[in-house]
């Protein structure tokens, strides 16, 4: 937007890949209360990105949050995390260390009860568990052809429209995948669905093996490989 | 600082946040269902504590948890707003900019209204004339649909008004861009969007309130020019202000 006007004083001429390139000396220092508002605005701005689910860049953090603070930038991001933590029991987790992709992720322990989501959102989250529930006891890895047949099981059919889910196909490629949930390996004609980097966040192999074990009736014991996997984070 | 935050308070914060709009009665069951679930103080009759103490940690952040009434029925309801951008750009990071512009006009034809109400024909009308891209009526349908499922609008018989979600995180802007022109309720001081006018002064009264003020009286009278009331205030008939 106004960069080119804002870099004039500055050591820094542009954002490129949100590296560094300004030389410490010749960096403005702002005040606590710029750095505090930028604070502001990045915690309003990563709530956004989480409401709806879109993992967040950090190039785009740069782009529209930071601009010219690029020298405060680890200051900023770690204060909005503590609000994020403190206020909305949020935390800010990178999820790829290669490519600077962050996640909000829910810190409080999911409680039982009708609270949790709204209306259809719910009924989504239940659909995730299931499906999250097939790729953990079939190995942690499934083609999409498996799950489409697992989910036919269920009177759950891809190619139509579901009541509540409208189009499965494109809920589970499209909503589940890019939030970071199931995840398909990118090879194309067969995919393969594993868990994406906010199921292992906020959810747990243990927890959704309990799961499992409650439908089923049994002890989680019983399935011995997954019991004892579910068990190696903890223990 | 006031109170500290506890995960109780947390939880409440982000249900409320994902839920966009909470009916109080809801509200109250999600204070109880928080403070239980994370084994902290519960009062039942501490709702706005509870609700204040959020307040004061979101105050530096140009956010808070706010109450409004609806207008149709009357009862409370919560949102969570952000102070910091109460125009309708808000709304700019889900919407596309003929979107909005087609909302604006909305928010145009129903507050300009007599009765708060856009008729879905008359916001279709205008769907060919958006400056920033011309849209096809069955586009603008589309949108309006989804103004509906995001709570910014609410539909009846195919009129349109503003959602209770929509008038609690605009409140402030309505009443500033609109200025004169914007109505507020005779008796509860606040925006009316949705009013009953008197026909002789023309102050304007929300429906929940007009039906409060006038139970039990055999004859409404205005409450300040004191001449007859004429609009039907059961509420069956919220059309009776058009004349």
């Amino acid at each position: 937007m106004s960069q080119r006007k804002r870099s004039k004083g500055l050591g820094c001429s542009q954002m490129t890949d949100g590296e560094v390139d300004c030389i410490p000396t010749q960096v403005e220092r702002h005040s606590q209360d710029q750095v505090n508002q930028k604070v502001n605005e990045l915690v309003q701005f990563l709530l956004v990105k989480d409401q709806k689910k879109i993992p967040i860049k950090r190039t785009d953090i740069l782009k529209n949050v930071i601009w010219e603070y690029k020298n405060a930038y680890s200051e900023i991001v770690k204060k909005a995390d503590k609000i994020l933590q403190e206020v909305f029991g949020l935390q800010l987790v990178e999820i790829d260390s290669k490519r600077h992709i962050y996640i909000l992720v829910n810190k409080l322990l999911h409680a039982e009860g009708q609270h949790l989501c709204r209306g259809k959102e719910k009924e989504k989250m239940g659909l995730l568990l299931v499906i999250l529930s097939f790729i953990f006891m079939k190995g942690n890895s499934v083609k999409d052809s498996t799950l489409w047949e697992f989910l036919h099981l269920l009177r759950v059919y891809p190619g139509r429209q579901h009541s509540v889910f409208g189009d499965v196909r494109k809920l589970v490629t499209e909503e589940f995948v890019p939030g970071g949930h199931p995840h398909p390996l990118t090879e194309p004609p067969e995919f393969k669905f594993q868990w994406g980097p906010r199921a292992e966040k906020e959810t747990s192999k243990k927890d959704v093996l309990n799961f499992v074990a409650k439908m089923q009736g049994k002890e989680p014991a019983f399935w011995a490989s997954q019991y004892s996997e579910a068990n190696q984070g903890t223990a | 600082m006031a109170a500290h935050m506890t995960n109780a308070h947390r939880r409440f914060l982000q249900v409320l946040m994902s839920n966009r709009i909470t009916e109080g009665s809801e509200a109250r069951k999600l204070h109880q269902h928080c403070c239980e679930t994370d084994k902290v103080y519960y009062a039942h009759d501490k709702l706005d504590d509870f609700i204040s103490t959020i307040n004061s940690h979101l105050q530096p952040l140009f956010m808070q948890i706010r109450k409004g009434i609806s207008e149709d029925d009357g009862r409370a309801h919560y949102a969570v707003v952000n102070l910091a951008e109460t125009e309708v750009t808000k709304m700019a990071s889900d919407y596309t900019e003929m979107e909005l512009e087609l909302f604006r006009k909305t928010m145009d034809l129903i507050i300009l209204s007599e009765n708060g109400f856009a008729s879905s024909t008359d916001i279709l009308n205008l769907a060919d004339q958006l400056k920033t891209k011309k849209m096809k009526k069955k586009e603008a349908e589309q949108v309006l649909k989804v103004f509906v499922e995001d709570k910014w609008l609410s539909e009846k018989n195919g009129e349109y008004t503003l959602h209770t979600r929509c008038i609690i995180e605009m409140e402030q802007y309505i009443l500033s861009y609109y200025q004169d022109l914007a109505k507020k309720c005779n008796l509860c001081h606040s925006l009316a969007i949705q009013s009953q006018v008197c026909e002789s002064c023309g102050i304007g009264m929300h429906l929940p309130c007009a039906r409060k003020y006038f139970r039990g009286q055999t004859e409404p009278r205005c409450p300040k020019c004191n001449e007859f009331w004429s609009c039907d205030t059961p509420g069956v008939n919220r059309m009776g202000s058009q004349t």
